[in-house]
């Protein structure tokens, strides 16, 4: 019972990080119908750019781990915000309306090179942070296992929760997430309303690489180190959850992101770590074989 | 009259296949102009290519004087072109209000509550739906949205695509009027696509018959009314 508390726990922190990179995939598959691959590997960029600027500003400027991480964090954001951006205009803007595997061709071809980038200018080991933020919290004590809380694991899943409401308000209700939304269902109509396309699609770019970015610091606080291929497993991971959830749908990427977390911590306890990569693969593959709309998938009530 | 949208010689092709032919069109300020062709004609496709999509090929698109021809779109839809365009296009994702207030948007919702109220006066519907998505509504419903979505951005000119497609008669009659009144009493200036021929020269300024993608007569609607050709062509069997 402990073991599964704690299990739970370490799940849903994962799963946190999960859904904040699912909605990246999900947001760029419902307004250019593309599937980001490189997506995966702007998260592993963020979390480098995050690793270096944490390592240069506590160990050769002194100063404390909060501060640092906060910098670390937005100074992450808006360079993968920015890379993201660059990418959009260079490697797929032109490729919208040509046939539908172009722009997926490019986006493997920017994956491959920002993972091979990073791993000629960082070398392909894990780097690591000094540990910060240790303390834990005890929530049972006495039986055979202590259930723990990490402050880590609070401070993960408040970002993540503040975050999305923020992220889920922008959405609904302002006039910047009801264009994201026109564009989704209609760009050409949205056009004739005014609605500046290019921008917007740029824009979810933006948005989704810094979620991205925020994802990619939490991991690198949590886990303690990054290298340069975690662009691709995660990366999968966080596009299975948005599969799973329903590709397009907000609340779907983050439900789905929460379930691969559990899957993959649970699978891992109770039928050993070695497969629970497996896990989280079979469930793309079966949720694609099955329920290919996925748990949230649009409802389609639409009149043509 | 000073010409608000002026169309010289426009070129329209899809691929290969041509659906525009040099056509010459005029808009005068607080006019009512009305088109009218077979299907296929390439109606939509002139209205459409006002808003550059597609692109013309050849020859000049005038707002007000300015030239769109090559303008974004977007940028065209901020100078006060409104258009409901053929298909409806209501956003069947979004509520009645949001689809209202994506009409608004490009003003800057100028004036927003009045319009809302305008609109409500000329389709109470749409008030009673207001919460509803935009994909349930009805397919009249969803016409009524497409020309309120249009009128909330305070067009000077407002594209109707085929208003009374699948509307009842008297909610056809009702948007005829409307029309009528905005024109006369506040100088909005319309520029109509119509498979209602009859109704459509009657409420007209103005009209272009188009045919195979080429205007081939224009003149007064009263005129063309009265037309033997126009008669036999578009309103013998069909008129009521
Ligand atoms: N997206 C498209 N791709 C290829 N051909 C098109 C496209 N849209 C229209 N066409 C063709 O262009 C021609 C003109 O079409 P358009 O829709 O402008 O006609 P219309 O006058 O509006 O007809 P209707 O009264 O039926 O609405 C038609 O022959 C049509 O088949
Ligand atoms: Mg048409």
């Amino acid at each position: 019972m402990e073991i599964f508390l704690q299990q739970l726990i370490n799940g849903v922190t994962l799963g946190s990080i999960y859904g904040l990179i699912a909605i990246g995939y999900t947001m760029v598959f419902g307004i250019i119908g593309m599937v980001n691959f490189a997506h995966g590997d702007v998260f592993m960029l963020s979390a480098f750019i995050a690793l270096l600027l944490l390592l240069l500003l506590t160990q050769m400027l002194g100063l404390a781990a909060a501060p640092a991480f906060v910098v670390a964090l937005v100074a992450s954001m808006a360079l993968t915000a920015l890379w993201n951006f660059a990418i959009e205009r260079v490697a797929y803007r032109r490729l919208r309306g040509s046939f539908r595997l172009a722009p997926l061709i490019s986006a493997i071809g920017m994956s491959t090179f920002l993972a091979n980038f990073v791993t000629v200018t960082q070398g392909p080991n894990n780097k690591s942070i000094p540990p910060m933020w240790d303390q834990v919290i005890a929530i049972t004590s006495g039986g055979a296992y202590d259930v723990t809380l990490s402050y880590k694991q609070i401070l993960i899943v408040a970002v993540t929760g503040a975050l999305l409401a923020a992220f889920w308000f922008v959405v609904q209700k302002t006039p910047l997430g009801r264009a994201q939304r026109a564009c989704e269902q209609d760009a050409k109509m949205a056009a004739l309303l005014g609605v500046d396309v290019n921008r917007t699609v740029a824009l979810t770019f933006v948005i989704g690489a810094a979620l991205a970015a925020v994802a990619g610091s939490l991991y690198l606080l949590q886990y303690g180190v990054v290298k340069s291929s975690d662009g691709f497993v995660p990366g999968v991971k966080a596009f299975t959850a948005a599969v799973l959830g329903g590709i397009g749908s907000l609340p779907g990427a983050v439900l789905g992101g929460l379930l691969i977390g559990l899957i993959e911590t649970m699978w891992g306890q109770y039928f050993g770590s070695d497969y629970k990569d497996v896990a989280a693969f079979s469930v793309l593959a079966i949720t694609l074989i099955f329920m290919p709309s996925g748990l949230m998938g649009r409802p389609d009530v639409e009149k043509v | 009259m000073t010409a608000l949208l002026s169309i010289t010689g426009v070129t329209a092709f899809y691929g290969a296949v041509q659906a525009l032919r040099g056509v010459d069109l005029e808009v005068g300020k607080g006019e009512i102009v009305a088109l009218i062709g077979s299907n296929g004609a390439g109606k939509s496709t002139l209205m459409m290519s006002i808003f550059g999509a597609p692109r013309v090929r050849d020859g000049k698109i005038l707002f007000d004087g300015q030239d769109i021809t090559h303008m974004p779109t977007h940028e065209i839809a901020r100078l006060s072109i409104a258009q409901s365009p053929e298909g409806r296009r209501i956003f069947s994702r979004m509520t009645v209000y949001e689809n209202l207030q994506m009409g608004a948007a490009v003003a800057g919702y100028a004036g927003f509550e009045a319009n809302l109220e305008k609109v409500f006066a000329i389709f109470p519907r749409l008030k009673e739906r207001l919460k509803q998505r935009g994909g349930t509504l009805s397919g009249g419903e969803q016409q009524m949205l497409a020309i309120a979505r249009a009128l909330m951005s305070n067009p000077k000119l407002l594209l109707l695509d085929e208003p009374s497609l699948g509307l009842a008669p008297l909610v056809c009659k009702q948007i005829f009027e409307t029309v009528k009144r905005l024109n006369e009493q506040e100088g909005l200036s319309v520029f109509l696509v119509e498979q209602d021929a009859h109704h459509a020269l009657k409420l007209a300024h103005r009209a272009y018959v188009l045919v195979n993608g080429a205007v081939t007569m224009s003149g007064r609607g009263a005129d063309l009314l009265r037309d033997p050709k126009v008669r036999a062509a578009y309103l013998e069997g069909g008129a009521h």
